[in-house]
């Protein structure tokens, strides 16, 4: 047994005891560690916004030669976000959002298009190639039942009447069957977190494991 | 230049290691080389035909040379292929020369290959192999515009109900008659992400009615941005509830931009502020659980959506109500009761429909061997 002697380990150790702390119930631990968690990202996050962003890509590219004038609209337009600190010119705010969230939108729209849809579509037929065993020719016809059954279910404008709302719980059905797979696999991912987390506090903090 | 460096390294035996073998290597054959189609440039595409004899061969050396850039090696291709995408280094508008020679393991290379023409990158401003996505966009404009005439002219377009929008008068009524806040938290990713713009459309509504029922409601954010149209949100839904009074713009606020830290700062909120109601509604990754279970150890009731399919068994698990996937672009046009949203959802059923129909009929023809439907879908 050798316990660490590195203060940096014992911060760790420390903080990560303070978090698991909130698993009894709230207290000044958690509430320390807590705090000290969202400010260091904080200011983290204000660094590499600063190194990363600020400096290379607004003051750099403007300040320096050879100098990058049309820079100037981006960042205006940037600024007008400012306005909401003005009771007068908050309405400022509105322009570079609505600038960000079509921008957005319109780069985004054909790209989900392409891989959420058409990608996954092309996927889904039945071709004479999924039915080579008896094995593959069952998962290619159970997906594609599944897919059908799961479309119908998110189907809004439609009574779930008769054979639409049979095909809509036979949907759900795939769908929980899908969530409990999924559940298992990341609740196992979890547990590798946790042994990792345990291996630090026993291997290199108390050096017992 | 090239022709004599090739002379050089080409008809010269370039390696001291066995000419016979450096001459029973043949290159590859009928090079051509073009400029990627349906991109933003700086690509050249290269097709060959593999030599006859390919016993001995590792792989191809592929040569390239400019005006203002001397013959080198600029990759390397596997012997099965016979097609390479070179990107590195290259400018449009530039005319290349390129040239290839094969390799074998030992390291012997055979004579360079015929030279092709020379070749210039250049972007296109139209992806032609995405015409259907085009097409489909067209389409579904197209339905939204008919929908909303339809809707306009006073036609009440049916949308069936979301058990978890049902839930959430009751739970906000809950908090007010308990005397506690409505805890909403519009997941973690930025406005750029279309359930952010859910979370944002369904906070309107939510904020309209807790204005209506003089309660009060927290938004912790993770991103400035999000944080600025949460804040407007908030007041447009109390303004229009006609309480504008009671907005506080400290109750919508930016926590930290870390994903854990933000889920540590929720996690105190709500053990501390003890909201009756918790909703969590937008993009929400890992999470997603530490916040629900935390939300459920407080005895909040609790709404979850998100359209990240791995989150919502946890979602499922740890709230009282869930709402799936495209429920939550549904949910905010349902809450919103605006024709446009609303003719969206209807449009959307429709390209549902659409699909499953193409899915059916294609798969059928497909057995047949007749692969048009599937091709369709198959393009860009």
């Amino acid at each position: 047994m050798s316990i660490s002697t590195s203060i940096w380990v014992w911060m760790a150790a420390l903080l990560t005891l303070m978090v698991y702390s909130f698993l009894y119930k709230d207290n000044p631990f958690y509430r320390l560690a807590e705090h000290i968690f969202m400010g260091l990202s904080l200011g983290y996050t204000l660094t590499i916004l600063w190194y990363n962003y600020i400096i290379p890509r607004v003051y750099e590219p403007l300040f320096l030669p050879p100098h990058q004038w049309s820079l100037i609209f981006p960042i205006l337009l940037g600024m007008m976000t400012f306005g909401i600190f003005s009771k007068k010119y908050s309405w400022l705010i509105k322009y570079p959002l609505a600038f960000y969230v079509g921008g957005y939108a319109g780069l985004r729209i054909p790209l989900l298009l392409q891989s959420w849809i058409i990608r996954q579509v092309e996927a889904s037929f039945l071709t004479p190639d999924k039915f080579t065993s008896l094995m593959s020719s069952i998962n290619a016809i159970l997906i594609f039942a599944g897919l059908f059954a799961t479309l119908i279910y998110f189907y809004f404008s439609k009574k779930r009447e008769h054979g639409f709302g049979a095909a809509a719980q036979v949907g759900i059905v795939f769908i929980m069957v899908a969530f409990g797979a999924a559940f298992g696999y990341t609740v196992m991912a979890r547990i590798s977190l946790l042994i990792g987390r345990m291996q630090f506090l026993l291997h290199d903090w108390l050096g017992i494991m | 230049m090239l022709i004599g460096l090739l002379f050089f390294f080409g008809q010269m035996p370039i390696t001291v290691v066995a000419t016979t073998d450096s001459i029973s290597l043949k290159p590859p054959t009928n090079l051509r080389a073009m400029d990627t189609p349906n991109d933003h440039g700086e690509s050249i595409t290269l097709f060959w035909d593999r030599p006859l004899d390919i016993s001995n061969i590792e792989g191809y050396q592929i040569f390239r040379e400019a005006e203002d850039e001397s013959l080198h090696l600029a990759g390397y291709a596997p012997v099965n292929k016979t097609e390479y995408l070179d990107q590195l280094g290259l400018r449009n508008n530039v005319e290349y020369q390129y040239s290839m020679r094969s390799i074998n393991p030992e390291g012997v290379v055979s004579i360079f290959s015929e030279l092709p023409p020379v070749v210039t990158a250049y972007p296109q401003w139209f992806k032609k192999n995405e015409v259907n996505i085009l097409i489909m966009i067209i389409i579904y404009l197209g339905l939204v515009v008919y929908f909303v005439r339809i809707a306009r002219k006073g036609k009440k377009i049916f949308l069936r109900r979301i058990p978890g929008l049902d839930a959430l008068e009751e739970a906000v009524g809950r908090a007010t008659e308990m005397g506690k806040p409505i805890l909403y938290v519009p997941g973690i990713w930025p406005m750029d992400e279309i359930g952010t713009i859910a979370a944002m459309n369904i906070l309107k509504p939510v904020s309209k009615k807790v204005a209506q029922y003089e309660s009060r409601i927290i938004v912790p954010c993770i991103d400035p941005i999000v944080m600025n149209v949460a804040q407007q949100t908030v007041k447009e839904g109390f303004t229009e509830a006609g309480r504008p009074d009671r907005y506080n713009q400290d109750d919508v606020f930016f926590l930290t931009s870390a994903q854990f830290a933000y889920a540590a700062g929720v996690n105190g909120i709500m053990v501390r502020e003890k909201p009756a109601t918790n909703l969590f509604l937008g993009v929400f990754f890992a999470e997603s659980l530490l916040l629900a279970e935390t939300g459920n150890a407080t005895g909040a009731i609790q709404i979850a959506g998100t359209d990240r399919v791995p989150q919502l068994p946890f979602f499922v698990a740890a709230c009282d109500y869930c709402i799936m996937g495209e429920e939550l672009y549904a949910a905010s046009a349902y809450l919103s009761e605006d024709p446009r949203l609303i003719s969206s959802i209807k449009a959307q059923d429709w390209g549902k429909m659409a699909i499953l129909i193409s899915l059916f009929f294609g798969s059928v023809f497909s057995i047949f061997g007749l692969r048009f439907i599937l091709s369709w879908f198959s393009a860009g």
